[in-house]
């Protein structure tokens, strides 16, 4: 099942900063909801465990993060693909595009496609698609925080 | 209770037992030791399983075994089978891939068997079935139907190239391109039946047990026909020996089709219990059911009728992708063939038909019989090109069919069927009249002045019921016979024991079959009793589905209390010292013919068994007989539903407003049974026209696995339906009965969005009908109607 997000944040820190931090494998595991693992392949991969809970599925995901087309500090892609057992899989992945805002803060733009199945697609795509949308707000309101410190 | 008579509405016995929660379904058997099952299902609907990693799984807690392809391959356990062959129009034989139990190598739809966990609860089962790690090479799928056979679509399975299992075809190429070549008027239409599931209230369930003792088998399990599924086990799977398995389906929630199929997960169950040395039990939940077990309907046609200046059909002609799913399903090759193209003719004198038929592999669940199983997909072809037709050569659709219906029988119709009987006329005037036809404009006025669409729509539909003479499908591809069975042992005091093999699942066959035992043996219903379900008991049936349980199940009760009753003859004529000849056997007595000396049923069942009053070398004693009734064709219920609807174009809103069914089944043994047969009969298919459709996305993912985006019909969704008989008693059977069982879903589709299309103005929707696909439908009406 196809899943497509759009969104834009403005984050309180100038575009080096947030750039810096979207680097950070530390502060990307705090702030993907559910992460519990974040390891450092090479310098643009990851291996992920992601604890995720979609209405009476809960499962954890395993799987591998990727970034390419790297444009620093103006954006990059963010991709991946985990499997989740019985859950399902999920693969998919974000532009990520950074731009200075007047206030001297940074504006985020996202632009996210996915692919679900197995037991996650077959919740249907409203539950689904309710609960990408918290998950992504969560974390960009801990990513905003972030930014804001250390 | 006293006497029971045919055609009286005696209410169902049954139900007094299923509604306060007495009956005895699968899940309510626990054996002792019972150990759970979990099916770790393929989330891809196409990928090549590199590896399995069972490890982690098999020491998880609880766990009593993981099994997977490679143990059922080690235990020379067969694959599952299609029981159908069908040829192409080249002749060559259908072109199957293997049907493992649990995958082996591939998974080819969502929700196929990767391996099975067996733990002390399903908890454990579940949580070790988490822990395994399959490595798939995920594949491209083919998923759409009208699209699979394209070069360069993905493989389903190597045996089947271009995804073709057959190319299969009916009727005279020839004779009906020549009919169309001199037609007047050449109605084309493109239709889509839309893929259901059949959503039993009961999930399918097995337990599976092994006797290590006796070296015996039983499968308890949720079938429509105990029988077929241990010949299946049996001969085919290579279970066991059919002396050494068992099979019982009991108390049966609902089957609907998905229920006569030999599935993985049973076979699963019963092969592992001897495995593991432990009963073995598996519930589907509900997603499960969405899953992987069998999906109907899914066909994608082409349709073409032919008529002259006078509105006679010369010829009708049809191309259909008929979609199996992944792997062939137990009779999934007859469904889009034979239990469809022969019904082509409809009620009407047709001289040239001619069909074709794909059948299709794709990486979605096997489709299979659903209610009505090929009738429904051919009676929505006829009955929309009937209506569209008469709407373009501006022929009012009830006179047009009129003009067409077959008047004369026996009538042989291009496509195999020999009709028996009907009055297809009759059913019609009843049906414009009850559905007050005349008052139709007025109806419409009033609505539009309320600023909405009101339509009426037909549906004059045959079927074939009562399958069937085991000769005939034999001739067409079938690997079973399709008698029946009945064994009557009356007991000593005059109670008896019906033992069908015939199968209820909400059919109140208990009621039924009770009934016409007490009414020809003249003795109280309660003092009968149905017995099915179990293959140590009955020796062998063909189980229920195709509207045959009474033509042609019945049928063989009826041959077995002829002998029972000559036996019986004998027995009152050596007690009351007359010659046999001189019995007569009449509201429960046996009377020596011209005195008033007689016995009852009980005293003659009695002196049966005691054996003093003849010698037992002369008669044999006892009194129990059985009968395998062939039924010599198939039968043809037939009528006319009439919808009319009502259409807000604001909101696309739908509201069916009255339902006329005026319906041919012959005899009615049980009206009462037999109404409510039709009333869920139309429900089902106001649900496929209005509400329910089986949505894959692209890549294969079950988009529609629960209710949240399957809908069903409510009871606030139907009107209070207007339903009648007519009669014409089947020639071919001892009762005169043709079957019910499926009349309202094969009616209802093409009935309903015969009654939206006309409420549109034009014919631009598909199944469902959802208040979304109407609306857009509604405003293509509504700037129409501005035009004009």
């Amino acid at each position: 099942m196809a899943m497509t997000m759009q969104g834009e944040v403005d984050l309180p820190a100038s575009r080096e900063v947030v750039w810096q931090k979207l680097n950070d494998p530390e502060v990307l595991k705090a702030c993907i909801p559910g992460c519990q693992s974040l390891e450092k392949t090479s310098d643009t991969s990851f291996e992920a465990v992601a604890k995720v809970k979609v209405g009476p599925v809960s499962a954890s995901f395993k799987g591998k993060v990727n970034l390419s087309d790297l444009d620093p500090p103006n954006g990059y892609r963010i991709s991946g693909e985990g499997e989740g057992g019985v859950a399902g899989f999920a693969k998919g992945g974000a532009n990520v595009r950074l731009s200075d805002n007047d206030d001297g803060g940074t504006r985020l733009a996202y632009d996210v496609e996915a692919q679900i199945g197995g037991k996650l697609a077959q919740l249907g795509g409203r539950l689904v698609n309710g609960v990408a949308k918290n998950l992504a707000d969560k974390f960009f309101v801990s990513f905003a925080k972030a930014t804001t410190e250390g | 209770m006293s006497v029971a008579q045919i055609g009286q509405s005696v209410r169902r016995t049954e139900d007094q037992r299923f509604v306060t929660g007495k009956g005895r379904y699968v899940d309510d058997i626990g054996r002792p030791g019972q150990a759970h099952a979990f099916f770790l299902r393929s989330p891809h609907a196409h990928a090549r399983i590199r590896r399995i990693d069972l490890h982690e799984a098999q020491h998880a807690p609880g766990v009593v075994a993981v099994l997977t392809g490679d143990d059922l391959a080690a235990d020379k356990i067969g694959g599952l089978i299609c029981g159908w062959m069908i040829h192409s129009k080249d002749g060559s034989p259908m072109k199957a891939g293997p049907h493992p139990a649990l995958a082996q190598g591939k998974v080819r739809y969502v929700g196929d068997h990767v391996a099975v966990v067996i733990a002390e609860t399903l908890a454990e089962a579940k949580d070790a079935a988490e822990k395994i790690v399959v490595d798939y090479e995920v594949l491209p799928a083919a998923v759409d139907p009208a699209k699979t056979q394209a070069k360069g679509a993905a493989q389903v399975h190597d045996e089947a190239p271009n995804n073709t299992v057959f190319n299969w075809h009916l009727g005279d190429k020839a004779a009906t391109d020549a009919a169309f070549a001199k037609a007047s008027h050449v109605t084309t239409i493109d239709l889509v039946n839309n893929r259901l599931v059949a959503n039993a209230m009961e999930p399918r369930a097995a337990v599976g047990d092994y006797d290590s003792g006796t070296d015996n088998f039983t499968l308890y399990t949720t079938s429509q026909n105990p029988h077929v599924a241990r010949l299946v086990l049996s001969a085919f799977i290579g279970i066991a020996p059919e002396n050494k398995l068992r099979v019982i389906a009991p108390d049966v929630g609902g089957g609907f089709g998905s229920k006569i199929f030999i599935y993985a997960e049973e076979t699963v169950c019963v092969w592992a219990a001897k495995k593991v040395g432990r009963p073995v039990k598996w519930v589907a939940e509900r997603t499960e059911e969405f899953l992987a077990s069998a999906h109907g309907r899914d066909h994608v046609t082409k349709a073409e009728l032919a008529t002259d200046a006078a509105g006679k059909i010369l010829g009708l002609r049809v191309h259909t992708k008929a979609n199996l799913g992944a792997y062939l399903s137990t009779f999934s090759s007859s469904v889009p063939t034979y239990l469809y193209a022969p019904l082509l003719s409809g009620q009407y004198d047709i001289p040239a038909i001619y069909a074709e038929v794909d059948g299709v592999y794709t990486n979605t669940a096997p489709v299979d019989a659903y209610r009505g199983a090929g009738r429904p997909e051919a009676t929505f072809v006829v009955e929309r090109l009937m209506e569209v037709t008469a709407r373009q050569i501006g022929m009012d659709p009830a006179a047009f069919r009129q003009r067409n219906f077959v008047r004369s029988f026996p009538h042989q119709t291009p496509v195999i069927m020999c009709y028996d009987i009907g009055d297809y006329n009759a059913s019609l005037k009843k049906a414009l009249e009850l559905a007050d036809y005349k008052g139709l404009g007025r109806r419409k006025r009033e609505s539009a002045r309320k600023g909405l669409l009101r339509g009426l729509g037909f549906s004059a539909y045959i079927e074939a019921c009562g399958i069937a003479p085991s000769a005939a499908v034999g001739s067409l591809g079938a690997g079973v016979g399709l008698w029946e069975s009945a064994e009557v042992r009356v007991n000593p005091v005059g109670t008896v024991e019906i033992l069908t093999g015939s199968h209820a699942h909400g059919q109140g066959h208990e009621t039924t079959f009770a009934q016409l035992v007490s009414a020809r043996l003249g003795i109280p219903m309660e003092q009968v009793s149905i017995i099915h379900g179990d293959t140590d008991k009955v020796q062998m049936g063909m189980g229920t589905y195709g509207s045959r349980s009474g033509a042609v199940g019945m049928s063989a009760i009826v041959k077995a209390l002829d002998k029972v009753e000559a036996k019986a003859k004998k027995v009152a004529a050596y007690c009351l010292e007359a010659s046999e000849s001189d019995i007569e056997f009449k509201d429960g007595r046996f009377t020596v013919k011209g005195t008033d000396k007689g016995l009852s049923f009980g005293e003659v069942a009695l002196q049966a068994y005691v054996a003093h009053k003849f010698d037992g070398q002369e008669l044999e004693p006892g009194l129990k007989e059985g009968a395998f009734y062939d039924p010599k064709n198939f039968t043809f219920p037939s009528g006319v539903h009439i919808a009319e609807v009502e259409i807000d174009p604001e909101t696309g809103v739908t509201r069916v407003d009255r339902w006329t069914a005026v319906d041919d089944f012959g005899v009615l043994i049980n009206p009462l049974i037999v109404e409510g047969q039709v009333h869920g009969g139309i429900a089902q298919g106001i649900g496929q026209a209005m509400m329910e459709g089986a949505v894959y996305d692209q890549s294969g993912q079950l988009v529609t696995a629960s209710y949240m985006d399957y809908r069903m019909p409510r009871a606030e969704d139907f009107p209070l339906y207007q339903i009648a008989t007519t009669s014409t008693p089947c020639p071919s059977n001892p009762l005169g009965i043709k079957g019910c069982g499926e009349a309202g879903a094969i009616a209802s589709p093409p009935a309903l969005i015969n009654a939206i299309t006309d409420a549109l103005g034009h014919e631009d929707i598909a199944m469902p009908a959802t208040p979304q696909a109407v609306w857009k439908a509604a405003q293509k009406t509504v700037h129409k109607l501005a035009a004009e």
